[in-house]
């Protein structure tokens, strides 16, 4: 039998902390227990009893050896096909220089090392290393390290190469008007976002509709002649019938998590999303490159979907990034403070939950954008926002979104505006993408003129 | 009218904050605070309550009413799970091969007081089956309504749930479609219909494609992924 099938049992975890001793019955549940606590592992039942149990795990979690993650599975290998993605695709060769270490030994050599080997790391690694490492890491740790890591991916552009911000253009309207999604884009290229994608949330599934977005994007592209992706968030199984029926498509969406059961319940397999994969490929449109993926995620996707296995949910998410990068994306974000205060209560929770997404992300090899966003029922604000941004981008997050005045108003929550992005660049003298940031400069792009640059005039867009 | 020259022009298309200005990377002071007070009014938003007896006089309809198994909005807030499940003791009239129709309040109360009615009265007669009497239901999710079509022995059921406020509109319906509900049933076993308000989908676009989708899943014998809302688009 292949390692990671369960052969051996789990073992208990034991760690005294001011002379009390606390017993953690499982791998499972000491990941859980040492999570810096949050409002949906108290939902799940999940966290830790006391700051002192969670120090204990802490404590027992940075003595356990790396290698014990490829012998006991959060989840059964044969119960779940991310386990089996994970376990089958890990890479011993890659895993070489940090197999002797424990959880505490790989905190101390991430700060330690080279970029290089940061990166050469990440096939190496599974996602629960990377979550059980995150979680005896502050955020200063978290930055440092995500700012080792290389990745870089191709479409029209080249994303994530060192020193550059790409922002995702996100003209969301909530009847999908092509004037008012076109208003939307405008306004973003003006205020120098969209190098990552200018990616469209739909109001509805309606896959005519769908499609008429597809081909607004693509005609707004092509008039302009932008060297970006454009892509409308529908489900996989819409796009995959408006690539059959023609439509434009550049990349491939879909939400995805960390369980079988989860992306069960977003309605997905992992051979769907090959398939889709595929189909996308065979429409050869990138020029650059061939990254044709898009994928979001978030923690409390699985507890929600009632699909988490008694995993706590920062572990889930890291393991969706397994799942993330068997398909070699462009982009993934997650989707941080978007879920709700159930999930994430305040922007406390979010903010050390953003770190973390983002330096798992990056450290397991995928190019990590983070969603900076909350909604109005969480305790949260833009300051708080402004506090998470800043900290992304000192760690080097690959993208943000860039939504009209923050304020989204189809899917009503806020995330971070144009300005936010230019804010971001201009106080840590981070760029757009090259090939986007010579767009700019050619369109004459930046300026303080309040009037629209001829060459971006919006009648070539249909706005009359 | 000509095509707009200036940035400020582009709020002629769109609700969205288009066309702010910007002094140095930042917004205006005005633009600033209009977001400020904007937060403001949707943080008070979340906190409405259901005012069930106008509800119901607008239903004009037998209304049953039911509660969650959530205590309060707090608990309702931080434990979507009890929110899904109908209170203990809760009793419901059977009504086998109908369609349940639930009205929720969900994450904000305004939208469903607003809207609920004149979708309900343009969706009845336009339904494939019978229509269940309609049940109010507060302290809601969307998944509640699993639980009441599956006491009733519907056949699918229709939810009118209040979306979360957003800045530009706190006042935004959600209507979730699913057939042969029953505890357990995903989102992925769902069809939506999201932002019903004034500035988004009209109440009467809104019933003609639930009807749309109740016909296609009555057809399909399901709803969710599988159902794809195909219905043909009016001309423009």
């Amino acid at each position: 039998m292949a390692p990671g099938r369960g052969i051996i049992a789990a073992m208990p975890f034991a760690q005294t902390v001011a002379g009390t001793r606390y017993v953690f019955d499982d791998l499972k549940t000491l990941l859980a227990r040492a999570t810096p606590f949050r409002s949906g592992d108290a939902l799940a039942g999940l966290a830790a009893g006391s700051a002192a149990e969670r120090v204990a795990a802490q404590r027992a979690l940075a003595d356990l050896p790396l290698a014990r993650f490829l012998t006991e599975a959060v989840i059964p290998y044969e119960a779940d096909d991310v386990t089996r993605l994970i376990i089958d695709r890990h890479d011993a060769g890659a895993f070489a220089p940090v197999r002797s270490l424990t959880v505490g030994g790989l905190r101390d050599w991430l700060l330690a090392a080279e970029p290089a080997a940061v990166t050469a790391l990440a096939p190496g690694l599974t996602p629960e290393m990377a979550a059980a490492v995150s979680k005896i890491m502050r955020v200063a740790d978290l930055m440092q390290v995500a700012a080792k890591c290389r990745v870089v991916t191709r479409f029209r552009n080249t994303i994530g190469l060192p020193g550059t911000l790409s922002i995702r253009l996100q003209p969301n309207h909530p009847t999908d008007d092509a004037r008012g999604i076109a208003a939307g884009v405008l306004d973003g290229l003006l205020l120098g976002a969209g190098d990552a994608v200018i990616g469209v949330n739909p109001a509805t599934d309606n896959v005519d509709a769908v499609m008429g977005v597809l081909r607004m994007l693509d005609t707004v592209r092509d008039r302009f002649a932008i060297p970006t992706q454009t892509c409308v968030l529908s489900h996989v199984t819409t796009t995959m019938l408006a690539m059959q029926r023609g439509a434009p498509v550049d990349l491939v969406f879909q939400s995805i998590g960390g369980t079988q059961a989860t992306n069960a319940s977003f309605g997905v397999t992992l051979a769907l999303l090959k398939e889709a994969r595929d189909q996308a490929l065979a429409l050869r449109r990138g020029t650059l490159g061939d990254n044709v993926m898009y994928f979001e995620t978030g923690q409390g996707s699985a507890l929600s979907a009632g699909a988490h296995h008694g995993v706590d949910q920062q572990t889930l998410e890291a393991r969706a990034y397994a799942v993330a990068r068997e398909y070699a994306p462009l982009l993934v974000n997650s989707v941080v403070g978007f879920i709700g205060p159930e999930y994430l209560f305040d922007s406390k929770q979010i903010l050390r939950a953003g770190m973390e997404d983002h330096f798992c992300g990056k450290l397991l090899g995928l190019p990590m954008g983070v969603d900076v966003c909350y909604t109005n029922h969480a305790e949260a604000d833009q300051d708080d926002m402004d506090a998470l941004l800043a900290c992304l981008a000192v760690a080097g997050v690959t993208y943000v979104m860039g939504v009209p005045g923050a304020d989204d108003v189809m899917l009503a929550y806020q995330s971070t505006s144009f300005h936010d992005g230019l804010t971001a660049r201009a106080l840590l003298g981070k760029r757009a993408a090259p090939e986007f940031e010579a767009w700019l400069d050619r369109m004459g792009i930046g300026g303080d003129d309040e009037r629209i640059p001829a060459r971006l005039s919006p009648a070539l867009i249909g706005l009359a | 009218m000509t095509a707009p020259a200036l940035w400020r022009d582009l709020r002629r298309f769109t609700d969205a904050r288009v066309g702010l200005g910007r002094v140095g990377t930042a917004q205006p002071t005005a633009a600033h605070l209009d977001f400020q007070e904007a937060h403001a009014r949707a943080r008070d938003a979340v906190w409405s309550a259901l005012d069930v007896p106008a509800l119901e006089a607008g239903i004009a309809r037998p209304v049953l009413r039911v509660r969650s198994a959530a205590a309060d909005r707090r608990e309702y807030l931080l434990r979507p799970d009890l929110g899904r499940r109908l209170a203990e003791g809760t009793a419901l009239p059977r009504a086998p091969g109908c369609i349940a129709l639930v009205v929720a309040d969900g994450l904000c109360a305004t939208g469903v007081q607003r809207h609920a009615p004149g979708v309900l009265d343009l969706l009845i007669p336009t339904l494939p089956l019978p229509a269940a009497p309609v049940v109010v239901a507060e302290l809601a999710r969307v998944a509640l309504g699993d639980d009441i079509a599956e006491a009733m022995g519907a056949a699918a059921v229709v939810v009118l749930i209040g979306e979360r406020p957003g800045l530009s509109a706190t006042d935004s319906l959600g209507l979730y479609i699913t057939w042969a509900p029953r505890r357990g049933r995903t989102d992925a076993e769902r069809n939506c219909i999201s932002n019903i308000r004034p500035g988004g989908l009209s109440c009467a676009d809104a019933a003609a494609k639930a009807a749309w989708l109740l016909r296609a899943a009555q057809a399909l014998g399901a709803t969710g992924v599988a159902l794809k809302d195909d219905m043909a688009l009016p001309a423009p």
